[in-house]
């Protein structure tokens, strides 16, 4: 009280607070600029939507046991994805051995070890942020050019393919797991490391099990990416007629968003319609790993 | 006998505010350390480093076995950095370095042979927020144990005597499975502490360790340390004067001094001597004035 009567009680206006503030919410330029976000919002959704819903009138016909049970042959009605899904889970699954104990012991090293004072850390780390947006051919044009190297002559088996994906993955997991291990606190590793454990000890019992949820979540969003890719498994010859199921590493393969590519290019309305319920069913794939990477997230993110 | 000599030679006449003349000589100073039987630290003449900053300037301090030592002072005068400097934890920091001779039972623990790891397992740390590991109670007190590699037969009886020496026993015996997040800040700041004295270590250091807490864990802490005392020395960094004057057997008085030339702060061990010399009788006018809430 003292101090309204003295000197700053000049400053307070008697005015009720109430009605509206000039450039306010209700403003017309505020209304505008919101209504010119939802009509961006409204594109981009409705795209999509439009997109999905005219893929499952087109799919929907052809979306039942045989889908994921057939092989793929002449006559469409007696076509399935079988081999593709098969040869997914192995590009992919060889994919995520390969790449996800190389990008976590890249990132652990990068983020723990390395000294950043040094100019060929500052090299790595630059590039390894700008291999991220390579587009995913030139992967593939790399990991041809190594086959080749190698003297591969055919170059569309499964340890080629993942290796284009691997390339293509790596950098989202390092980045992912840098980013999981930067969230945990400075104080946890000081407090291992004051009760005398080496910096390797920490690193194995306290900091990479604490980001296990982000590399997990990173991990499965980079392999979901790759599990929709075409472009470089095309230039490796994946598109290629696969009668059998894939069964090593060096057995031919075709992965799904391959066998979608080479029926929806076929003149028959019929194998569009495959291709469609083949789109669903990637769809529903993806759906679901997006789904447990949100998950895993949620449910065992620590929260420091 | 351990009237701090050196102490008034530090004080320039009757000039006592906090940026008074820099002694241009003090860098240099190497004479006697302060008279502490039986010592188990010893810093000799410790300069610590930030890239080309200097944190702490020409400290000479020695800390007596089995005792509690408090480091007061005013924020920035460099007391947490000389705490981390006597387990090597200042390593961590990049661009950091002490010179000078840090003694660890007359052993200079920044010698090239000397491992970092092995400074730490004696030489243990609680920190000023608490900070136990996301995992169960169980497991933050036996981790210590398990990365040193400790010749345990019975981890149970190796938890349930560092829990119950930290005074946390009874508190969470019906729970040692769950999450130590689940634990209230004084409980988890005790169980910091029982973590620390599971790898039976010979000095705890503690940076702070009640700043974060209300008065009661914080009087519970402080009974803590008198009790660790038996078998443990305790070097303890603090603002709250009062707690230094109740559990600190030894008080160091640390200032902030500007440079004159370049305007840089550094942190300057003022007065060492026994808490009660310091809070009743200071040697040094810019302590009493510390301690009496005259500036700082």
């Amino acid at each position: 009280m003292t101090l309204l009567t003295t000197g700053l009680g000049a400053h307070i206006r008697s005015a009720s607070i109430r009605g509206k503030v000039q450039g306010g919410e209700h403003s017309a330029r505020s209304v505008l600029f919101l209504i010119a976000l939802w009509l961006c919002l409204f594109v981009a959704f409705g795209v999509l939507l439009t997109l999905i819903i005219t893929t499952l009138i087109d799919g929907s016909s052809r979306l039942d046991s045989r889908l994921v049970t057939e092989y793929p042959a002449s006559a469409p009605e007696r076509a399935g994805f079988r081999p593709a899904i098969l040869g997914s889970i192995w590009v992919i699954g060889v994919t995520a051995v390969l790449t996800i104990p190389l990008g976590v012991a890249a990132a652990v090293h990068l983020e723990e070890f390395a000294d950043r004072t040094k100019w060929f850390n500052r090299v790595i780390e630059l590039n390894v942020q700008n291999l991220a947006a390579v587009p995913s051919i030139v992967y593939g044009l790399l990991a041809l050019g190594f086959l080749a190297l190698l003297g591969v002559q055919n170059k569309n088996i499964v340890i080629g393919g993942a290796l284009a994906l691997g390339l293509l993955v790596l950098p989202v997991i390092i980045i992912s797991t840098r980013e999981a291990l930067r969230a945990v606190p400075l104080e946890i590793r000081q407090g291992s490391l004051a009760l005398g454990a080496t910096p390797l000890q920490t690193v194995w019992r306290q900091t990479l099990p604490a980001s296990i949820p982000g590399i997990a979540t990173g991990a499965i969003l980079g392999l979901s990416r790759a599990l929709g890719e075409a472009a470089p498994l095309l230039i490796l010859g994946a598109l290629v007629f696969v009668s059998f199921d894939p069964n090593g590493l060096l057995s031919g393969y075709t992965t799904m968003p391959i066998q979608i590519f080479n029926w929806t290019s076929r003149p028959q309305a019929e194998f569009h319609e495959l291709a469609s319920a083949g789109s669903i069913l990637l769809l529903l794939i993806l759906l679901a790993m997006n789904g447990l990477a949100i998950f895993i997230r949620n449910r065992y993110q620590q929260r420091w | 006998m351990t009237t701090n000599t050196r102490a008034a030679s530090y004080t320039t006449g009757s000039n006592h505010t906090p940026t008074i003349q820099f002694p241009a000589e003090h860098a240099h100073r190497s004479n006697g350390l302060p008279d502490v039987p039986n010592a188990i630290i010893e810093c000799t003449n410790v300069n610590v480093y930030y890239n080309d900053f200097r944190a702490v300037t020409g400290v000479d301090l020695a800390f007596g076995s089995k005792e509690i030592t408090a480091l007061i002072g005013p924020s920035g005068c460099g007391k947490s950095t000389l705490l981390r400097s006597l387990n090597r934890m200042n390593d961590l920091i990049d661009g950091a370095r002490v010179e000078g001779t840090v003694t660890f039972q007359g052993e200079d623990i920044y010698h090239k042979e000397v491992d970092a790891i092995e400074v730490r397992r004696r030489i243990g740390m609680v920190f000023q927020k608490p900070n136990p590991f996301p995992k169960s109670i169980y497991d933050n007190i036996a981790y210590g144990p398990r990365v040193i590699g400790m010749k345990a037969s019975n981890m149970d009886d190796l938890v349930e005597e560092a829990l119950t020496r930290a005074a946390l026993w009874t508190e969470v015996k019906d729970k040692l499975k769950q999450s130590a997040f689940g634990l209230s800040g004084g409980q988890q700041q005790r169980l910091c502490i029982a973590r620390t004295i599971a790898v039976k270590p010979d000095v705890i250091l503690m940076d702070e360790p009640c700043s974060s807490l209300d008065p009661i864990a914080t009087s519970r802490i402080e009974d803590l340390m008198y009790e660790l005392r038996e078998d443990y020395t305790i070097i303890i960094v603090t603002h709250n004067m009062q707690q230094a004057a109740r559990v600190a057997d030894r008080t160091a008085f640390f200032t902030a001094l500007a440079s004159e030339e370049s305007g840089d702060r550094t942190g300057l061990l003022v007065e060492f001597d026994r808490t009660k010399k310091i809070f009743e009788s200071p040697a040094d006018q810019r302590t009493e004035d510390y301690i009496s809430g005259r500036f700082g």
